[in-house]
């Protein structure tokens, strides 16, 4: 059953496509039904959890590896599942109404349901390899997502630089859960997460660490690595309301909660984690201080939150780990909220532009009210959940010592901004003199605001019967981070204290910045100015050194001329048979003349050294051709008279189609019919093949030299005809004991000739172009191609 | 090339040929021979077809594309093979039936087939090459 939920999104995914095509948008209800019942069924497991169980299953993959597919819910995964599913379903509705009447309707259900899947399965996986895959195929469909706009190049660019950054440190993932694995020899997390002393002890640990967190910065969009997160709004806003505040980007969270209790409590951990994460925290806030547009602001406090939850997650006290799991809930909650927000202003409003909206709430009450919602529990004003979020940020860092003090300080800077940012989306567009929008603002239909209103009625009503939500939710999250049993007490009436102060302290930075954001604007855009270019930059000069990289090294190695080709190619050869025996000093003994040569054996020898000279002698290619084949024919009588008739049967009738091949080739090319190289280029040329020929001749007196293992010949000759039915060990051997091998090699026959096909059906005088990821590009050429 | 003997030959020397192509393929399991060199033998005699009627001629023969001849060969070597899976025995192992056809028992077996696979690949794909190259340029 868990299996089930498990694809049940994947199964939803396959449908999406024939369903919308029928139902149009309103297919979104039937296929929000997939998440929701995995969501409902999840749901069934908080009891079990909550009383400290975890519900593990699965199935044996590749046993010898100790691969299993198998799932491990504790309080941790089971947090997630809930977020991934719950708030899927509402965008799956969220989007059958933002996309209504898209022509690609259907192919956009199908994506964000594969990505759902995928996020699901990387919090629920147990063995290291099912982690890795779920990670990367989030990757994947993400860049579908982010790149769902194919036509504009921006879309095209974002969803590239997502899946560069992201894929890429996916793969410095799974070095990292390959050390783990080394170090522990289990490939569990559920066994892994009781190995703390282990890893922690091993010389390796440094080395598994950074890989691991080369993986979780980049899917967290940890600075430096963040340009990916505020370009991937190019993506439509229910991606952008999915994938960048819940799901996606707080896989990279997940994944360092889920090792906190086996990678934590370590001086790099505490000291990585916090730097980054408050860096994270602090850019965050000030790059989105600078936008208008209400995307680009939440991405950047999505940012910044990523960076706080980083910063905590490492500052490895309980209450921090208290104060992480709540702020993640809180965050997954008010951010998809306010991104849908957002999504409707401009779906109804037509522009995103803070400063060309305004006075909207007459207009869209429902939204405003779901908006204030959400920003008020982002700001954490009592009663909502963000307020308990905040206070336990404040109780984790209000220790007094001096990392705590500068921690508390950098929280309460990003912390006021984010206020500020929060109230600038919820309040600005919808409060104040009305503007004149593109659009004619009006409510949006239900599907629209049903997901903004129940995930922020969802932060209040979390906030306000705290009890069981940290029974069922906080408590066994945390304990699961914690790696042991923590109950998380925090309510929402408030107690004096520090902690008060530093959220009251808060408030009044963030109602101070809200005042004066025009201002700060101005300032943060002057300020970035004078730093210069950033990540994002960086990342288009990478990839175009990269690509001009790789057109020199193609220039070099694939210069294009055959000849090169054929020269590098027998010098390489040469090289390889005839080193070796140099630096070991392996060279064979002179060769015992056999004696008794019969005459007629003589005789073909004699045929096959006249076959040479007439080669070198012969006056144009077509007769070398031919002499070549008088060396050849006179080879495979001598292996017919030395008793291997298979073989020179096949050498007579290869020997027969390479010379009517060749010729025919020959009159193909058309080659000039003698040859016009120049004495010195006759000269190296016969050096390299008297070099190859050498080393061929040197290599076979080497192997014939010691004595003969007739083991094989023995087994072959036994049972050919007692187990495989016949006479003929060689066809027996190559279609029976070996078939599998036969079979390989036909198939490359098979593509050999597909490709020499090709080569000859490439006319002369067409010019191809290299394919590249331009379409326009691709077009012209098509274009040129023809005329 | 094309002369009036060569021309007057080409027809039997072609059939001839085919006909011990596949003479050299049955026999393969127990005398000298198999798919592999019986396809080479059956690939040359397309070729001395088409150089002495020409490309259009053989391929109005052979009816199917060669390529598609080579595909249906691999097709069949790989079908030879998972015919086994099915049974339940590993992938490639060799099934034997002993049918008596007009009195005579006829061994036909998997390993058969996986080796007549073999001849069609071998025929396809050398054959569409030198049509290929046979054809010219201008078709």
């Amino acid at each position: 059953m868990t299996l089930v939920c498990l694809f049940l999104p994947f199964m939803a995914a396959l449908a999406a496509p024939s369903l919308t095509r029928f139902l149009g948008h309103r297919a979104a209800w039937i296929l929000a039904l997939a998440p929701a019942f995995s969501c409902l069924y999840f749901l069934g497991y908080l009891p079990e959890i909550a009383a400290g169980e975890v519900v593990t299953g699965g199935y044996a993959w590749a046993p010898s590896f100790n691969l299993s597919f198998s799932w491990f819910i504790d309080g941790l995964s089971l947090t997630f599942a809930l977020l991934i599913t719950g708030i899927g379903t509402l965008i799956v509705l969220y989007a059958g109404g933002y996309m209504k009447g898209h022509p690609q309707q259907g192919r956009f259900f199908a994506f964000i349901l594969l990505f759902m899947g995928a996020m699901l399965g990387v919090v629920v996986s147990d063995s290291f390899l099912m982690l890795f895959v779920y990670w990367e195929l989030t990757s994947i469909t993400s860049f579908l997502l982010i790149g769902f706009d194919h036509e504009r190049a921006a879309a095209r660019r974002a969803a590239l630089q997502a899946l560069v950054i992201t894929g890429g440190g996916g793969l410095l993932l799974l070095a990292g859960l390959i050390f783990l694995w080394n170090i522990t020899g289990m490939t569990q997390l559920s066994l892994v997460v009781h190995q703390g002393e282990l890893v922690r002890q091993s010389p390796f640990y440094l080395a598994a660490l950074l890989l691991i967190l080369g993986g979780c910065f980049t899917k967290s969009a940890q600075f430096p690595f963040h340009a990916w997160l505020p370009n991937a709004m190019e993506a439509p806003t229910p991606v952008s309301a999915y994938l960048h505040s819940a799901t996606m980007v707080k896989a990279g969270v997940y994944l360092l909660m889920r090792l906190n209790p086996v990678l934590g409590d370590m001086p790099a951990w505490e000291i990585l984690l916090p730097f980054f994460g408050g860096i994270t925290l602090i850019a965050g806030t000030f790059l989105g201080m600078r936008q208008t547009d209400l995307k680009l602001m939440l991405a950047y406090t999505t940012m910044a939150s990523l960076g706080l939850l980083v910063m905590l997650t490492g500052f490895d006290t309980p209450h921090a780990v208290e104060a992480a799991v709540l702020y993640l809930v809180a965050h997954s909650l008010f951010k998809g909220a306010l991104f849908m927000v957002a999504g409707i202003i401009d779906h109804e409003a037509g522009t995103r532009d803070v400063t060309r909206l305004g006075g909207l709430a007459r207009a869209m009450p429902i939204t405003f009210a779901a908006a204030l919602l959400a920003a008020l529990s982002m700001g954490g004003l009592p009663l909502f959940l963000g307020f308990l979020a905040k206070e336990e940020i404040y109780y984790a860092l209000a220790g007094g010592d001096l990392r705590s003090m500068l921690f508390a300080g950098v929280a309460m800077l990003g912390n006021g901004l984010m206020f500020a940012l929060a109230f600038a989306v919820a309040l600005k567009p919808f409060l104040g003199r009305p503007v004149e929008t593109p659009k004619h603002a009006h409510e949006g239909p239900v599907l629209l605001w049903l997901g903004p209103v129940v995930l922020a009625v969802l932060g209040l009503a979390a906030g306000l019967v705290s009890g069981p939500v940290h029974r069922f939710i906080s408590s066994p999250m945390a304990s699961a981070v914690e790696g042991a049993p923590t109950t998380v007490t925090i309510s929402t009436i408030p107690h004096l204290g520090i902690p008060l102060l530093l959220s009251l302290i808060t408030v009044g930075l963030g109602v101070l910045f809200y005042l004066q954001i025009g201002r700060i604007r101005t300032l943060m855009s002057r300020l970035l100015e004078a730093i210069g270019p950033g990540p994002d930059r960086g990342f288009d000069a990478a990839i175009a050194g990269l690509v001009r990289l790789s057109v020199r090294v193609t220039r070099i190695i694939q210069p294009g001329r055959l000849e090169i080709y054929v020269t590098a190619t027998f010098i390489l050869l040469a090289l390889t048979l005839l080193v070796p025996p140099f630096v070991y000093g392996e060279w064979p003994g002179a060769p015992l003349l056999p004696s008794g040569v019969m005459i007629h054996e003589w005789a073909f020898f004699l045929i096959a050294l006249s076959g040479l000279v007439a080669v070198l002698r012969a006056s144009n290619r077509l007769s070398a051709i031919v002499s070549l084949g008088i060396q050849g024919f006179a080879v495979a009588v001598i292996f017919l008279l030395f008793g291997a008739p298979d073989l020179s049967f096949t050498q007579f009738m290869v020997e027969t189609l390479s010379v009517v091949i060749l010729a025919l080739a020959m009159t193909r090319l058309r080659l000039s019919p003698s040859d016009h190289r120049p004495i010195g280029q006759m000269l190296f040329d016969a050096t390299i093949a008297i070099a190859c020929g050498l080393g061929f001749m040197l290599l076979l007196l080497k192997s014939t030299e010691g004595v003969f293992d007739n083991r094989l010949t023995e087994f072959f000759n036994a049972y050919s005809k007692a187990i495989a039915h016949g006479a003929n060990v060689v066809n027996v051997i190559i279609v029976d004991f070996r078939g599998t091998d036969t079979l390989g090699e036909i198939a490359v026959v098979m593509i050999t000739g597909l490709a020499i096909l090709a080569l000859i059906r490439i006319r002369a005088g067409s010019t191809l172009r290299p394919a590249d990821n331009d379409p326009d590009a691709a077009d012209a050429s098509r274009a040129g191609g023809k005329s | 090339m094309n002369t009036l003997i060569f021309r007057t030959v080409a027809p039997f020397l072609t059939a001839l040929m085919i006909l011990f192509s596949v003479f050299v393929l049955l026999r393969g399991h127990n005398e000298p021979g198999g798919g592999f060199i019986g396809g080479l033998i059956a690939a040359s005699a397309f070729a001395i077809y088409g150089i002495a009627y020409g490309v259009a001629a053989v391929r109005r023969a052979i009816r199917f594309h060669p390529m598609s001849i080579a595909g249906f060969g691999l097709l069949l070597s790989t079908v030879s093979g998972l015919v086994s899976v099915l049974l339940g025995v590993p992938f490639m192992t060799g099934l034997w039936i002993y049918p008596h056809l007009f009195g005579v028992e006829v061994p036909l077996s998997s390993v058969m087939t996986f080796d007549i696979g073999v001849y069609l690949v071998v025929v396809g794909a050398i054959t569409s090459i030198a049509l290929a190259l046979e054809e010219k340029e201008s078709d």
